[in-house]
């Protein structure tokens, strides 16, 4: 049962995930949510281990859940399930409908879809920070610690911007993030 | 077949942060290196995967394999794309859970949790900078981020789909009565 729901779960992913891997985020959230999969706490660390190992972050976080959910054949399945609609859509769209893409209704859908995914992907980040300073509206816990350390990353993520050409890498902000967090919730 | 195999396994194997992190790197294989494909069809590539749901990487992997060798060529390219990654997550999701039991990790992840938050408004500013600022953009974006917002806060059982399809909805319509009125005009 576990692996048709992985299947399912990871199928509906796979065909609704636009802009990328962030995009996917909000989506992934809530099916992995609603299934009970693994709790909202675990999925945020999940993102980070995503970030930080090479490949597609939707990729791995299918891999990931399958393979904690029901062992190599769920991470087979959930990779599979969020890799079919992607490569099915490309091969499609190049052998026979070369020019869908270009074709002005299509693309009079793609401006808002994109507007309400940034708008989907803000929302969810500004949440899950929300959650780690203030707690969440059912249970209030404010953090004065994680509230400081935010501003402090971003002031330091933006600011690399304005020094370094590229920016730092979101690699090394995870890195200064884990050092930072040791150091204020304790290493024993 | 095996070299489009080896080539995306080492794209694979090589770039953190994602799928746009890969599109240089798959330009630089494919195009400048290999020559499966032009330059115009790489930008053809982006276009059509920021278009098309699911990974970019996968999007990408799948179309240059197909132009190169066919459905076989495309099967190829994907595998070696997704495989490094898949055999590394496999290893974490192994140990993870015992790793987050000591102190410091947690500790370190506590931290982590805010960085995440960080990267993915980030992703959104990202986006928001790139897009168009017309009137229709513009106001989905901010009823997607309130009703995105309300259904977080209040734990909503609205799925994100429902909004993406009314935003693609919204965006036909006015397409659709833009063009009748041209046509009326033009009449």
């Amino acid at each position: 049962m576990i692996l048709l729901e992985l299947l399912l779960g990871f199928l509906e992913i796979g065909c609704f995930s636009f802009g990328g891997a962030y995009g996917a985020i909000p989506l992934i959230r809530e099916v992995v949510l609603s299934y009970g999969w693994i709790e909202e706490e675990k999925l945020s660390y999940m993102i980070a281990v995503s970030e930080s190992t090479p490949g597609p972050i939707m990729v791995n976080m299918a891999t990931y859940i399958g393979s904690t959910k029901a062992g190599v054949p769920g991470a087979l399945i959930a990779t599979f399930a969020v890799i079919l609609p992607a490569f099915l859509i490309v091969v499609l769209l190049t052998l026979l409908l070369k020019n869908l893409v270009k074709k002005p209704a299509v693309q009079s859908m793609m401006g808002p879809l994109k507007a309400c995914v940034a708008g989907v992907i803000l929302a969810t980040g500004a949440y899950m920070i929300l959650m780690n300073c203030v707690g969440s509206f059912v249970k209030a816990s404010v953090d004065v610690a994680a509230i400081l350390l935010a501003v402090a990353l971003a002031a330091v993520y933006y600011g690399s911007r304005k020094i370094l050409k590229k920016g730092m890498s979101p690699i090394l902000l995870i890195c200064l993030a884990g050092i930072a967090g040791v150091l204020i919730y304790g290493w024993q | 077949m095996v070299d489009l195999f080896f080539t995306f396994l080492k794209i694979g194997l090589f770039t953190f942060g994602g799928g746009y992190a890969m599109i240089p790197l798959i330009e630089n294989a494919c195009v400048t290196k290999k020559e499966w494909i032009t330059h115009e069809e790489m930008m053809e590539i982006t276009v059509i995967a920021e278009s098309t749901p699911g990974p970019i990487a996968i999007n990408c992997a799948t179309y240059v394999g197909l132009k190169k060798k066919g459905i076989r060529g495309a099967v190829a390219a994907t595998l070696g794309v997704v495989l490094p990654s898949f055999l590394i997550i496999l290893l974490i999701s192994f140990f993870l859970d015992r790793f987050l039991e000591i102190k410091w990790v947690a500790s370190a992840f506590k931290g982590i949790k805010i960085a995440v938050g960080i990267l993915i408004i980030d992703a959104a500013v990202r986006m928001i900078v790139k897009m168009k600022k017309n009137v229709l953009p513009v106001i989905v974006l901010a009823v997607a981020f309130v009703a995105m917002m309300l259904i977080n806060v209040f734990a909503l059982r609205v799925s994100t789909i429902v909004l993406m399809l009314s935003a693609a909805f919204a965006g036909l319509s006015v397409y659709l009565i833009k063009r009748r009125k041209e046509k009326e005009v033009s009449k």
